[in-house]
Formats: structure tokens, sequence, C-alpha cells
């Protein structure tokens, strides 16, 4: 079979302008080759700044924001497109190459209805009539397993889920029925119920209409499933490319072993978890002239363990966090810690209780002052709890640096100087500031990099054991939850469906939406989602 | 930031206003004649003596421009600053607390907005004793509903940041909360609508005076260096157009440099790639 998509030594470069200092080229991308077939899936795994979004939008001979390809070949159907000028790679866009994105929701425009969007660029291109193109993207929204597909395109994007928006957005691209389509991390943002859903129509889609694509993602186990072949890439270059059987099942790099075998943590649990100390009894909550967001939500974690709570976006989980620190006063119900009733609203509490719970945000990013250094971001909890200043609180930040495993060198750095991952570790030591006894954190991980990741949570468990922390640990991550867990709680609309320690909650009988949960999360082999559409018993609510 | 990336416009704006403010700092020893000084014939004509000529009262008109420049820049300074200090403060209260006390101070402000604010201080300074600190006051508190609009605005944005609401969950109060978290992430575009507000100010001080209820003679200050001399307009006498067109320059000045800030801080890679 000929070769559909030809990369040969594809080189991208750019320009960066360091403050001060004469501007720099940088390589991003070099020595990538690979080819791809019709009916073929390609996935592009890597952490951030691999470079893999980089490379797919290569073979659409596009560079985003001053990156430039500067070497190499890119060529469909025989054709090189970096020899052509503006006027036909426009022609080739959109038309035989087109583009998924991470963010389906930002990508749709909300002023207009989702029909008119998935035919705009056929009908640009002239490809088809309007009612030809029509009555393919309703033959698309059906083969993608949209509801009322007939209709489907009439809504507008906010009328849609997270799901469904972007399985709209996998039918826009192969609405001009293009040779090749860039898939950008297309179930990143999305809930594991969910993904699975939009990962079966993408891969039914690509079946039915045997187009080629690119597939990018962080996540192996998800590339997996999809995949005929694979490329790992690390900062810009080539580390592991073959079948997606070998890369799973027998990888040769050391790298690759690593993305396969990541969440290696075994935490023992724990034994004892019938004492109390942080407890929150029938709490109802909802937000000022809305639904009920919570209803008779009961648990507790004992000193020194986790309590993971699990769920989908919108079953509530972020809520009971605003509810335990009082940023939402719940309608019903108490919060305490070691028996002790904080009040309800945040004003009332004293500095003292204020102190024993703190948080850890999903976003470091916005979670910190962007112009305070991390030496003022830590220091302040420890000069507002312990009225410490000086050169005493300069060593207690120092310390606390220490225990997060970065030295001193950074108490001078802004958060926009540090990486992801350091980024979240001070978040960690501003929280650790505090001396808190119990650390609710909401999400800490879902943001970084498996690898980054995994570092965070090997951390946090450390700091449990040095200083005797509890836990509640908010994620969707069910591998996570199984990680570090002692207990869980199972959320779903509102409501708790399932508490108890990890070993009994993790094990059959289960309820359907646990069911469904727990078979959601991607596996790392080969044949794992054709296997659970088939067993599993309930559709996610957010579908 | 290279002083190479100054665009020529910023350094034209820049000479302008530093030649403006020497000669409000340095004027009795800069002007040629003294503020008040009869030097010669009413409206005498400009000549190697008197640059610009002599004004209704045959006084130098250079010496009263530099004079003016002094009585000018500092009332609009100090209107500016203050207005910048009470609009912040405000908003930055609003922006914070939200609920009725956003509610009210926000409607409190569309009030005072609501009255034409030329009017309002016509009819507050016919009033009210006529002295400097009155006329700072007056055009202060009209100019602060303006800031106070782009403050909630900008501060609105900031607030709803995880690290405030970090702030507030340490159990920071709402003066911490203003001045060392939302405070330094909205100084950029305060920065440039303070330049902005600082030209409104001068024109809106010179129109004050123009009307006969800003600078009180014989102080010399340029919008009643116009209103004095526009009589001689109708006999051909030029005298009016040269303080009306240091307005207009320091204005424009004032101006070149504020659209470059504003470049700056509002493009939406977050104010680091200039055009």
């Amino acid at each position: 079979m000929p070769d559909l998509l030809e990369v040969k030594n594809l080189k991208i470069e750019a320009t960066s302008y360091p403050p001060g200092e004469a501007p720099q080229r940088i390589t991003i991308v070099e020595n990538i080759d690979f080819t791809l077939q019709k009916g073929r899936v390609l996935g592009l795994i890597g952490e951030s700044g691999a470079g893999k979004s980089t490379i797919g939008l290569a073979a659409l001979a596009y560079g985003r924001g001053g990156v430039e390809i500067t070497g190499g070949e890119v060529s469909l159907n025989g054709k090189d497109l970096l020899a052509m000028d503006r006027k036909q790679i426009r022609a080739v866009r959109g038309d035989r190459v087109c583009y998924v994105s991470q963010s389906a929701a930002a990508s749709f425009n909300p002023a207009h209805r989702l029909g008119a969007q998935v035919i705009e660029a056929t009908l640009l291109h002239k490809l088809m009539s309007k009612a030809e193109a029509e009555a393919r993207a309703t033959h698309l929204f059906d083969i993608l397993g949209l509801p009322d597909p007939q209709n489907f395109g009439k809504r507008y994007p906010h009328q849609v889920s997270g799901g469904q928006l972007q399985r709209a957005m996998t039918a826009m691209a192969l609405c001009s029925d293009p040779d090749l389509i860039v898939f950008d991390e297309p179930t990143t943002a999305l809930d594991v119920t969910t993904q699975i859903d939009v990962l079966a129509a993408i891969k039914h889609a690509i079946e039915e209409t045997d187009t080629a694509a690119l597939y990018i993602t962080h996540d192996l186990a998800v590339v997996a499933q999809i995949s005929d072949d694979i490329m790992v890439l690390r900062d810009g270059g080539m580390v592991e490319y073959g079948t997606a059987a070998k890369i799973i099942e027998n990888p040769s790099e050391v790298y690759t072993r690593e993305l396969v075998n990541v969440r290696s943590i075994k935490h023992a649990e724990a034994t004892e978890q019938s004492r109390k100390y942080f407890e929150m009894t029938g709490i109802h909550a909802a937000y000022i002239g809305g639904q009920k967001v919570l209803k008779d939500v009961s648990l507790h974690v004992p000193k020194g363990q986790t309590l993971a709570i699990v769920g989908e976006s919108g079953s509530g989980k972020s809520t009971l966090a605003r509810v335990a620190t009082g940023l939402l006063p719940p309608l019903e119900g108490e919060v305490r810690i070691d028996g002790e009733a904080l009040p309800k609203q945040l004003k009332q509490r004293s500095r003292e209780q204020l102190r024993r719970m703190q948080l850890i945000y999903q976003m470091a990013d916005t979670a910190m002052n962007p112009r305070q250094t991390v030496g003022q971001i830590i220091g302040r909890p420890v000069a507002f709890y312990e009225g410490l200043r000086g050169k005493e609180r300069d060593r207690r930040v120092e310390e606390l640096l220490e225990s997060i495993e970065m030295g001193d060198g950074y108490m001078d750095r802004y958060p926009a100087e540090l990486s992801g991952g350091q980024k979240q570790r001070v978040a960690i030591a501003r929280a650790l500031a505090a001396k808190p006894e119990i650390i609710i954190c909401d999400e800490p991980t879902s943001a970084l990099d498996p690898l980054v990741a995994d570092g965070i949570l090997h951390l946090l468990l450390n700091l449990q054991k040095k200083r005797q922390l509890s836990y509640i640990f908010i994620t969707h991550d069910i591998a996570i939850v199984r990680a570090i867990a002692d207990s869980v709680a199972v959320m779903y609309q509102g409501e708790l469906v399932r508490f108890g320690p990890k070993s009994e909650v993790l094990a059959p009988p289960f309820d359907d939406y646990t069911d469904l949960l727990l078979k959601s999360v991607p596996e790392m082999r080969l044949g794992w989602l054709e296997e659970v559409l088939l067993t599993r018993k309930l559709e996610s609510a957010g579908n | 930031m290279r002083l190479k990336e100054i665009p020529v416009s910023v350094w034209i704006g820049v000479t302008g206003i530093a030649i403006v403010v020497i000669c409000a700092l340095f004027a009795p020893w800069i002007a040629p004649y003294g503020e008040t000084e009869v030097v010669g014939d009413v409206w005498g004509p400009a000549s190697a003596e008197f640059l610009f000529g002599l004004d209704n009262l045959g006084r130098d008109i250079l010496s009263r421009l530099i004079f003016g420049a002094r009585t000018t820049i500092f009332v609009a300074l100090s209107a500016t600053l203050l207005s910048f200090s009470l609009g912040i403060v405000m908003s930055f209260i609003a922006a914070t607390n939200r609920g009725w006390i956003d509610l009210g101070l926000s409607r409190i402000n569309d009030l005072m907005m609501s009255i034409p604010s030329l009017i309002f201080a016509l009819v507050v300074l016919a009033t009210l004793p006529q002295n400097l600190p009155t006329l700072i006051l007056v055009m202060a508190v009209l100019d602060s509903t303006r800031v106070f609009r782009l403050g909630r605005a900008v501060a609105l944005d900031v607030a709803v940041m995880d690290f405030v609401e970090a702030a507030r969950l340490r159990g920071e109060g709402t003066i911490w909360i203003i001045f060392k978290e939302i405070l330094p992430n909205t100084l950029s575009p305060l920065l440039a609508e303070f330049g902005l507000r600082f030209a409104f100010a001068i024109l809106f001080l010179s129109t004050l005076s123009f009307l006969g209820l800003g600078i009180q003679p014989p102080s010399a200050d340029w919008g009643g260096m116009v209103k004095d001399n526009k009589d001689g307009i109708i006999f051909g006498i030029s005298a009016a157009l040269v303080p009306g067109a240091a307005i207009a320059v320091l204005t424009i000045c004032v101006n070149m440099v504020v659209d470059w800030l504003l470049r700056r801080t509002s493009s939406l890679k977050g104010g680091r790639g200039d055009a």
C-alpha cells in the first residue's frame, strides 16, 4: 500500500527572546521519521514539551505562535506540503487534512449552531452541496453515537455535554472526507466515564470512514486502545517507534518501560479506620439559587490516613471540599475536627481552626500569586500563623523547601519560572507551612504528566508518614485511588453511593455506578476498550 | 525590555513631559520675567525679548506659561493621585466583598456618573469656598467614578483566582487581600489608565479655569490664560492660542506614552508581545 503521509527528517525550530539577551534559536523537534497508510492510526505519545502537538500540526504544515518548520519533508499523497505556497496549503487544510483539538468547548463558536460549524469547512472548499454536507453530517453524528442525529446539528455548543462536543468536533473533521485527521488529546479534558464513549466513537468512525489518523496523547493506556502504531517522544526526539503490541507488551527503551509501568506506588491500607478524626455528617448543600448539589453526605477520616473521594465532574466532590473549608456553608450538617465542631462560615472560624485544615488546588498556576516569589508564598503562612519574622522565617521556608525535595535556590524565583511539578510542590509546601493536621487535595495531579504526578504522590505519602497528616484526596482517577487511599468515598450526582475501607469499596458486588467507574479506567493492554463496552451496565451521567 | 524597542513616539512624549516637569520645578529660575510682572504694552507682539508676546495686561506669556505649568501640573497630578487612591480602594473593597457592599458602592457610583461632571463641578465649586484644596478634591471625587469602574472590573477578574481564595482560607483580612494579592496583579492596566486620566485632569482643570471656577487670578494657569486672552482673538492677536497649544501638546505627549503602555499591558499574551 502506498504511504499516505510520509514525514522525513523533520526539524522544527522556534526563536526565543530571553530578556536582556540576544534572540536564540531553539530546536523543538529533530530527526522525526514516520509513515502512515490509509486506514491506520499512529499514536504520538510523550510528556508535555515532548513536541507531540508540534509534530501533529506539522502534518498541516502549520507552526503555532513563532514555531517554524525548518527542515525535512512532509508529503501527503506524494506531494510535499512544506514546498507549497499559502494558497495551495489552504486548499489542503480542512479538505485533505483536518484537526481535532483538545478543548472542543473552547474551539466551537458559541454563537453558531453545531451543524453549521460542522459543515463549514466542507462548504468553503466547495466539496459538496449544502444538502449533501448536511446529510453527511447527520450520517457522521449517527456513526459517532450522538443522540438524535437528525436534529443534533440544530443545537448550540452550550446545549450539549463535553463528550458530545468532542464527538461533534470529530464529525467536523470527518465531514470533508479527509485523508488524514490529527487528534490532539481529544479525550484528555473529559471524565474517564465519558472518555471511554468518545474513544469508542472515534475508533468506530475511523474504521467506518477508512481515514488515517495521528492520535496525540500523554496517556499510553488510551493510545493503546486506538492505535496501530505508537511513537514515543521525549524532548523533541523519538524514543521508540513500533506497533502498538510491541510498545505495550515488549518495550525496549527504559523510558517507554517507565511510561508503561507508571503508578507503581503500593500503599498498604490502614487496618484501624473507625476512629473519626475529621468528620462530616449529614451534609446538604446548594449554591445560591441553585439545586441541591450535595444530599446527605456523611464521611470521616482517621488521623494519618487518606480518604479518596471519586466521581465524575458534577458529582459534587469539589463542592464537598468547599463545604469542608467553609467557603460554602452547608444547608444542614456538621464538620468536625477531632470532635470539635467547626463554624459553618469561613469568617466565623478562628485562625487556629483555619490552620488545621489546608487546601491544595488542581491548578498550581492559578493557586499562587504570580507577583510573589516562592519565598514569599511559603513564608506568608509561617508569618501569619506563627508570627515568625526575618531570619527565623527564612529558615523555616528553607526547611519546607527541603521537605518538598527542592533546594533553597528556589527562594527568589517566581511561579512562572517553575515547571508544573515544581509549582505543585511549592503549593504543597505552602499548605505544610501552616503545620496542618488535615489537607484537602483537589485533584492535585490531574494537570500533570504521569511521571511527574507519580513524584507528587510519592511526596504526599512520605509527608503523611512523617507528619501524621490526614488527606482528603479528590480525584476522578481510580488508579490513584488504588495507589494511595485507605478509605474511599464514591460520589454520583451529589450523593454518596459507597463509602468504606478501600478493600471493601473496590471489591464486588458493585453498584452500577461504581462498576462503570472502575471499568472506565483505561488499562494498559490491547483490546481492553472492546471488552469494557460489552460488559458495562450503565452509561455515564455526563454523556 | 530594552530601550531600543521603545518606539520613537514614546520618546517624543517622554521628552515633552520632561520639559514641562522641569519648567514646573524650576519656574523662578527659568522664566525670564515674574509671574505677575507687567513688562510692556497690552498684547505686545512677539519679539526677541518676549518670545510669545505679551498678554492682556502686558505680562510676558512665556513666563506665565512656565509658571502656569506649576499650578496646572500640581493640581492635575494631585487630583489624579487622589482620585486613583479613592477609586482603587473603593472598587477593590467592592470587588473583594461582593454582595450588598458591592451593590451599594456601584449604584452610588452610577448615580455620580449619571450627572454630567462639568455641571456637577460648576455647581459644587460655585457654592464651596474657592481655594486649591477644594478644587483638587472636587476634581478627584468626580474623576474617581471612572477609576472605580475600571478598578472593579479588573479586580473582579483577579478576585476569583485560586490564590485569592487561598489567602481567604488562610484567614487574611480584606486589607491584605487588596494590597498584597489583588493590587500587584492589576497594576499595569491601572497605570495605563493613570496616564490617561492625568491628561483628562489637565483638560478638565483648563476648562474650569476658562469658566472662571478653577485657578484664581493672578496665579497663572494654562486654561485661565486662554480665558484671559480670548478677547484678543477678535483683534487677530494670537496670545490665547499659545497656552491652548501648550495644553494640546502636553495632552498628546501624555497620550503617546499611555497608548504604548496600554498596548503593552492589554495584549492577549499577557502584555509580553508588543507588536
